[in-house]
């Protein structure tokens, strides 16, 4: 008990320290396990991080005389680990990413997120139009002009405690709509001008194949209702796009005597998107959105995957070199199902091997990344990339799948996701490997800026994980 | 558990067609009567039908003593295998929707209408919008991906609808379904339909004149910017140039003379009139615009639009000179299409063959595909169904189903294999359960102490 208390006030003073060390021009740690990602393991070696930037790693870097130098004798350095589709520090809640795919047979359990912890607020309604749409021609549920590097912010919770489990880095994306918005790849700080944390301004226009609020199924609601028809649109919108550009330039040419463009935001968005987020969870799924991306001739990719683990629908990933992010919200029975309910052996076998994803995709070649999908507390989410471990995956591809692999499918590689000289400084500290049971993140580096998981922040690693070491025996 | 689990159970492995001799068969041919001999199956297709044939070494014999051969059942109207809802009801022409992109291979329904005999089904958009959604015929693949389940070069269609389902969207009171504040959808009324099909072909005939200017003028090396592509359009620009097949759902007789009559001014063909339950009153006309007729059996009054259909309709149509196939509407009726068939004999004194052919060899006509499927004929695709008994009558069960020479359903291997699937399931369910439990007691110990 007296142990426990010590902690606690240790972790207090470690809070309230927190603004002195980041006026350090440099924090350098030493003697620790760096796991870098890019190269092999440095069993006992120093990394020093400077004005933001990791400035050296290696066994023999001296510790510069003016950093704040960090003991890390037992503990472990990993870059920081990246969501690679997320909503965190956003000023408002949207749903949980992957869970707008249209659920079909064999639907996951539990939809409820657990997102709901900052004020709804300020991003546009726009996609709640007033009347309902007649066609494509009135951009139905569309924001694809949206940035959300506009409106990323700090105040966001959940920040805070996606710290704790040792994120550093996210790729948020407007999720209301058919064309939702462009993504943003950020630094999860805190206390940070909302500039500061943009990475990327424009990472990929999110696209979903539901309209989300405001819309609704069957007559009247408006178009598109049925998933051929937000198909149909989101192809009109494309074809509309190429048009567009087409008459633009034209007019760029010799505007004389010629009628000029109405401009169109919904176009303007789409053209600007360097690539497309597209849903895909079951086979058919998958599918459906490769051959779609490559008939818009659209670099995708494509999130969910709930059924990657099946051998079909790695290869086709593979045929079509479009890399997946991967839901880490593993499918679970619904709490409320009915007992007496029959399940089909496909849903059963869903449930039983989704967590395989990772694995199969591993095994296959294809390029992937974990994501939280509405998760967001340390321990659900350090459980989620437990049940993949046990699922086969190893621990250097899970931490893989988390860094480096994120940042080179959004092509930011050259700057996160491994522990090299020259890239950003996120780093995550901790003491024992990550993911393990009982692991705890001790500290976080974003951009250079260290941060010490609140002390009622639940360890890393997995269930029954306490700080009461009366438990344990 | 290093290992991947191979997924085995649901994907059938097809290996690539054999050659199959189907002996000692009842061979209702439909094309050319009914004999008994043997059927020759070789690279996907029909190499020979006879009561002696010349057996090719290595084939593999189907022996169908005492057994009936017919050709694969087509379904002319089916909405299956489909995802995310057959209606985009939210516009009166919806005619940008394509069923191609929604095809869902995993649909149980498909397996289900396999083990009924079907092997081909057209599957068209719902009945909410005057002008509905593309549409196609796909063949029954079961374990094939969604491009592999669609019939290889059949001519598209489009879905129109007249009466009571296309109208009732602009019902203020919203209709089936749909909530009170939902904006009225025009049309409210018969006149309105027909008012909405007439404006979307006048506008498809203005994109289409744009673009035949466009293509002339680039067919002379003049390249200038392209009209935009309007997906609404450029499926009625086909049914123009005779490339999209319409397949309309209508009930009445003045109806079905309304649109018979819009197409002709147009310059456009009906291919088939769907469900056209009074048909019977007007089947010259409907033979004399050369549409073709696919209704039920004797499905009668469920809805006001419906209370005069007869089940003598389809054969008063085909004795009119109309092509009148029997289709389902329905992933349970789609079963049995055999004993709707044999109901023609009984209403309207149709021969075994004719009535067969209504869900055969006449959906087959009416699809365009008759040069592939519809008949046992030497060359065309090997889709054939075995059954034990006589094949119009209720008591026959269906033992095999080829497409393109693949066997595709088999009762025997069906029955054997259901005890390893199930043991696979409770093996699963036993699984989940035990790791459900796992956490549960984890707080009960803490409790404890």
């Amino acid at each position: 008990m007296k142990q426990s208390i010590a902690k606690v006030l240790t972790a207090l003073l470690v809070c309230r320290a927190i603004a002195l060390a980041q006026s350090h021009p440099a924090v350098a740690i030493s003697n620790a396990k760096i796991v870098t990602v890019s190269g092999p393991v440095i069993a006992k070696g120093t990394v020093v991080v400077r004005n933001g930037l990791i400035e050296a790693v290696g066994e023999n870097v001296p510790v510069p005389a003016d950093a704040m130098l960090v003991e890390g004798e037992g503990l472990t350095v990993y870059p920081g680990l990246i969501d690679g589709l997320s909503t965190w520090g956003q000023p408002y809640t949207a749903p949980a990413a992957s869970t707008t795919v249209t659920a079909g047979r064999g639907g996951r359990g539990a939809t409820t997120t657990t997102t709901t912890t900052t004020p709804a607020a300020a991003v546009p309604a726009a996609v709640s139009t007033v009347a309902p749409a007649r066609g494509p021609e009135d951009r139905p549920a569309t924001t694809s002009w949206l940035k959300i590097a506009d409106e990323v912010t700090f105040t966001d919770r959940r920040i805070e405690s996606a710290r704790s489990a040792g994120f550093t880095t996210a790729v948020t994306f407007p999720t209301r709509g058919i064309f939702a918005g462009q993504g943003a790849i950020i630094d999860l700080l805190s206390d940070a001008k909302p500039g500061e944390m943009v990475l990327v301004p424009a990472a990929g226009q999110y696209i979903s194949l539901s309209r989300g609020s405001g819309g609704g199924g069957g007559m009247g609601g408006g178009f598109p209702s049925a998933l051929m028809g937000v198909i149909s649109y989101i192809r009109q919108i494309y074809l509309d796009a190429a048009h567009y550009q087409l008459v633009k330039d034209a007019y760029a040419r010799d505007p004389r005597g010629v009628e000029r463009p109405v401009y169109d935001r919904a176009l303007e968005g789409v053209l600007e998107s360097k690539r497309i987020l597209l849903p895909a969870n079951r086979l058919v799924e998958i599918d459906r959105m490769l051959r779609f991306a490559a008939e818009l001739k659209q670099p995708a990719i494509l999130y969910g995957g709930r059924e990657t683990f099946r051998p079909e629908a790695a290869a086709l990933l593979k045929k079509f070199n479009t890399p997946v992010l991967l839901s880490m919200r593993w499918p679970e029975k619904p709490r409320d199902a009915d007992p007496e309910d029959v399940e089909s052996l496909r849903t059963l076998e869903t449930r039983d091997k989704a967590a395989g994803a990772p694995m199969a995709l591993q095994s296959a070649g294809v390029k992937y990344a974990l994501y939280s999908d509405g998760l967001d507390q340390p321990r659900d989410l350090q459980r989620a990339v437990k049940k993949a471990i046990d699922a086969g995956l190893s621990r250097e591809d899970a931490i893989r799948a988390l860094t480096l692999s994120p940042a080179e499918i959004f092509g930011v590689a050259d700057r996160l996701g491994s522990i090299e000289k020259g890239k950003i400084g996120n780093l995550v500290v901790t003491r024992g490997d990550l993911f393990d049971d009982h692991t705890k993140v001790e500290m976080i580096l974003v951009d250079g800026r260290k941060y010490v998981p609140a002390p009622d922040a639940a360890p890393t690693g997995g269930r029954g994980a306490t700080t009461d070491p009366g438990v344990n025996r | 558990m290093n290992k991947i689990l191979l997924p085995a159970l649901l994907v059938v492995v097809h290996l690539s067609a054999e050659t199959y001799v189907i002996r000692n068969a009842t061979i209702m041919t439909v094309a050319k009567g009914t004999l008994k001999g043997s059927i020759v199956v070789k690279d996907g297709k029909i190499s020979e039908v006879g009561e002696k044939v010349m057996e090719p070494a290595g084939a593999k014999i189907i022996d169908a003593a005492g057994q009936y051969v017919i050709p694969g059942i087509i379904d002319c109207h089916s909405h299956i295998a489909a995802d995310g809802g057959i209606n985009e009801g939210s516009v009166s022409v919806s005619s940008m929707v394509d069923i191609k992109d929604v095809i869902n291979p995993e649909d149980i329904a498909i397996y289900r209408a396999l083990a009924g005999g079907v092997t081909t089904a057209n599957i068209l958009h719902g009945s909410a919008n005057p002008i509905g959604g593309q549409t196609l015929p796909l063949k029954m693949r079961w374990g094939k991906d969604a491009q592999g389940m669609i019939f290889e070069g059949a001519t598209p269609g489009i879905k129109f609808a007249l009466g009571e389902n296309p109208k009732r969207a602009g019902n203020p009171a919203g209709g089936r379904g749909a909530p009170a504040t939902v904006q009225a959808r025009y049309p409210a009324t018969r006149m309105g339909v027909e008012d909405t099909i007439r404006e979307a072909f006048n506008e498809a005939k203005v994109y289409k004149a744009e673009w035949d200017a466009y293509d002339a003028r680039a067919a002379k090396g003049e390249h200038g910017i392209p009209p935009r592509k309007d997906l609404k359009l450029e499926p009625l620009k086909e049914v123009l140039e005779g490339k999209r097949y319409v397949h309309a759902h209508c009930y009445r007789a003045d109806e079905i003379l309304m649109l018979l009559r819009v197409a002709d001014e147009f310059g456009f063909k009906i291919r088939t009139l769907q469900h056209v339950l009074e048909g019977y009153k007007v089947a010259k006309e409907i033979a004399a615009h050369g549409a073709g007729a696919s209704t039920f059996s004797d499905w009668w009054s469920y809805k006001v639009e419906a209370f005069d259909a007869i089940p003598y309709n389809a054969a008063i149509m085909q004795k009119k000179g109309v092509i009148v196939s029997l289709n389902s509407d329905d992933a349970e009726l789609m079963r049995h299409l055999n004993s709707e068939a044999g109901k023609a004999m009984k209403y309207g004194g149709l021969s075994e063959t004719e009535a067969l052919a209504m869900v055969t060899l006449n959906p087959a006509k009416q699809l365009g595909i008759d040069n592939r499927v519809g008949s046992i004929e030497a060359g065309k695709d090997a889709d054939l169904v075995i059954y034990d008994k006589f094949p119009l009558s209720d008591y026959a069960k269906v033992q095999k189903v080829l497409i393109d020479g693949t066997i595709y359903f088999d009762r025997d291997n069906e029955v054997s294999g259901r005890a390893a699937k199930q043991a696979e399931k409770q093996k699963l369910i036993d699984k989940e359960k035990q790791n459900q439990q796992r956490p549960q007691q984890a707080p009960t110990r803490r409790q404890g102490q």
